[in-house]
């Protein structure tokens, strides 16, 4: 017997029964153990799955009905009238505003508070009694085909019913005036147009997000977080400090989108390049303030993901980008206007498809200040300056 | 700021009542010390004994549950800003970022103190803690030893007046710690003091001062004499052969407080002399052992006060 075996007896290196499943099952009971420990992702675990089903299966409605529609009355009749009830029987309409000129109209489409413009012409009734056959218009913001395309096929049945209440004249083939309809902005339903503005906004939050969420506690569980704070720096100075490289990120990754949208989908960019740079990048800094409010609250990484994922899963399916934001419940309207998302992509989608300028976009402008400056203020409150 | 510049009291640390605790639990309970300006004061204790506490209440890194105090003249409460201005925190764990180079991170302290020339300053103290030609290494390959001397680097980088030290040393060979410890009496005779947390006795009698924590109470604090004096404990030095037997005997015995080997030799202490002297009459005459009469080590008197420690707070 060799020195060595006497000092290790072959018994203690000799595998172990079921090595295998023993090793593995420790590894299980350990991991279940730190699982157990981390009560908030623990809790996040039950709560992302339920809370999101809840959420999206009550507010998501892909044939969305009563859709604001703006009316441009330059004649008050009663065939004027049964037309506008004719239309909101269909359920599609909504008349939520009453303009007085067509510039008004067409402010109201381009930045996006209504979805259709009704007019009824001056003289409309006379001409339909005439037999002149004149024309009702109708014009829709098309951006969006899903929104709109059901609400224009409604139109088609539209006259017949109308007129079986108010004008017993003609025979049916014989229509008496016609309901011309005008798709704005993207007359062939083409949804890549629609598609590819979103997700500049969607790919920007999932990114934006991720970069910063994980900032402050990548320093706490790396352990420098207690130097940091041994220095004389203020929350404020670390939050730009962490923010600034990710907005010059964040723009890089923005005119990537755009600039493979343009060329290679062939979207085009009919408003201000400018005013589409500067509010990109008011985006971007607003989710990176939001991502940053995260990891101020979270205590790990595993938290700081799943929060970020709990955001961005409303976002995609609330904002507008995936499903028509007019045809949700009002509660899930509200909620999703608390989303930047929301408010980008109506931006986004404005400035590129119709051409809307600043004076269009001064509510998600704000909007987007007003939630970046929420989220920089819980940041910087929420940022604990001890180790207490 | 001109309050600042002219702001050297004589007295660098000076709280009194310091309690904190976390989770109910107490884990400094009413400290008060003074550290006058200069000197190197060392911390002394047992794991979790509050160190680090403290240290970290001193430089507001936790707000003291109550007692106050100034740190180089500012409350510690309210001043905690001016406080890290001029204090070099150099904390347990390295805590310089690992994925940035040497360089990089001792650019980056510079900056955030707003010094003038950050990089001629980080220049400079690359050639004064001999990291010159690992300028561009990242931190986190250093050995640590290195990270050891990056760190003190980078806590003295902005002219601190106060140096906050805690358990430097661990970890790190005797000739860094030497070096180290060289480099600390050359910053404290520059007027800097110097508050450092350790176990290791050699280092605590490298101290002009020590004070000794233990459950959150300061036992002892003066100079090294001062302490051993203080602690009124007599011991023998015993040398001789199967001291392994004397051990096993003393034990329990009446007047014995504590025996412990140092290598070939054995220390025996009691409190109470009288009593120590009664039990080990009966061994002096055995020819085995000899029998000298000594002072006891700062160890015997920490181990000592620990024990005390142990049935008075436990």
């Amino acid at each position: 017997m060799s020195a060595i075996e006497a000092i290790h007896p072959a018994v203690e290196t000799r595998e172990p029964a079921f090595g295998f499943w023993r090793r593995s099952y420790a590894m299980l009971v350990k991991e279940f153990i730190q699982l157990r420990r981390d009560r908030v992702s623990f809790a996040m675990i039950v709560m992302i799955p339920v809370m999101q089903l809840l959420l999206f299966g009550y507010a998501i409605n892909t044939t969305p009905r009563h859709l604001p529609t703006a009316v441009l009355i330059q004649e008050d009749s009663d065939l004027g009238r049964s037309i506008l009830k004719a239309m909101e029987n269909t359920a599609y309409f909504r008349f939520s505003r009453e303009v007085h000129d067509v510039a008004e109209f067409d402010d109201l489409l381009k930045s996006g508070k209504v979805l259709f413009g009704v007019e009824i012409p001056r003289g409309f009734e006379r001409a339909v009694r005439r037999g002149d056959k004149p024309a009702l218009l109708v014009a829709a913001d098309a951006t969006d085909p899903i929104a709109s395309s059901a609400a224009l096929g409604a139109l088609g049945a539209l006259v017949q019913t109308a007129l079986e209440h108010d004008l017993h004249v003609g025979d049916p083939p014989d229509m008496p005036f016609e309901i011309r309809t005008h798709a704005r902005y993207n007359p062939a339903a083409e949804s890549r147009l629609n598609i590819v503005p979103g997700l500049v906004g969607t790919i920007l939050t999932m990114t934006m997000l991720i970069f910063t969420a994980l900032s402050v506690t990548r320093e706490i569980e790396r352990g420098t977080m207690e130097s940091l704070l041994s220095m004389p720096i203020k929350p404020v100075e670390v939050m730009f400090g962490k923010i600034i490289p990710y907005v010059i990120v964040g723009f890089i990754q923005a005119s990537l989108i755009v600039g493979i949208g343009v060329l290679l989908f062939g979207v085009p960019i009919l408003g201000s390049v400018l005013l589409l740079a500067a509010l990109t990048t008011l985006f971007i800094t607003t989710n990176l303030s939001i991502g940053y409010t995260f990891s101020t609250i979270v205590q790990n990484q595993l938290q700081a993901m799943q929060l970020s994922m709990m955001f961005f899963l409303p976002s995609i399916l609330l904002s507008g980008f995936m499903f028509p934001f007019a045809g949700m419940p009002l509660w899930a309207q509200y909620l999703g206007e608390g989303l930047p998302l929301t408010h980008y992509v109506r931006i986004v989608r404005a400035i590129m498809l119709k051409g809307a300028g600043l004076a269009n976009l001064q509510y998600d402008t704000i909007a987007l200040i007003v939630l970046m400056l929420v989220a920089m203020t819980i940041a910087v409150t929420r940022f604990r300056r001890t180790l207490d | 700021m001109s309050t600042v510049a002219n702001h050297t009291p004589e007295i660098a640390i000076d709280v009194h009542g310091l309690t904190k605790s976390f989770g109910g639990r107490e884990v400094v309970h009413d400290l008060s010390m003074q550290v006058r300006r200069g000197t190197i004061y060392g911390f002394l204790g047992p794991n979790g004994s509050g160190k680090t506490t403290t240290i970290r209440m001193l430089c507001g890194l936790l707000t003291p549950d109550s007692g106050n105090g100034t740190c180089l003249g500012y409350d510690i409460r309210r001043d905690a800003d001016r406080i890290k201005r001029l204090v070099g925190y150099m904390t347990q764990r390295f805590s310089l970022y690992q994925d940035l180079s040497v360089r990089e991170n001792l650019e980056f302290v510079a900056r955030l103190y707003g010094m003038p020339d950050a990089r001629s300053a980080a220049r400079e103290m690359i050639g004064r803690i001999g990291l010159r030609g690992r300028e561009e290494q990242l931190a986190g390959n250093l050995s640590g030893g290195w990270k050891q001397r990056l760190a003190l680097g980078a806590c003295t980088l902005p002219n601190p007046k106060l140096l906050l030290l805690d358990e430097p040393t661990a970890g790190v060979d005797p000739k860094a710690r030497r070096d180290f410890w060289n480099e600390i009496h050359a910053l404290a005779a520059e007027g800097l003091t110097v508050l450092v947390s350790t176990h290791y006795m050699d280092e605590a009698e490298r101290c002009h001062e020590i004070a000794y924590i233990a459950y959150g109470h300061l036992l002892a604090h003066g100079t090294v004499e001062e302490v051993i004096a203080g602690s009124a404990l007599s011991t023998y030095t015993v040398t001789g052969d199967d001291l392994n037997v004397l051990t096993a005997e003393l034990a329990g015995k009446g007047g014995i407080d504590m025996v412990a080997p140092f290598g070939t030799s054995l220390h025996v202490s009691g409190r109470d002399k009288a009593a120590l002297d009664t039990t080990v009459a009966s061994y002096r005459d055995d020819p085995r052992w000899h029998w000298q009469d000594s002072e006891p080590s700062l160890e015997d008197v920490f181990i000592d006060l620990m024990g005390r420690a142990r049935d008075n707070f436990q």
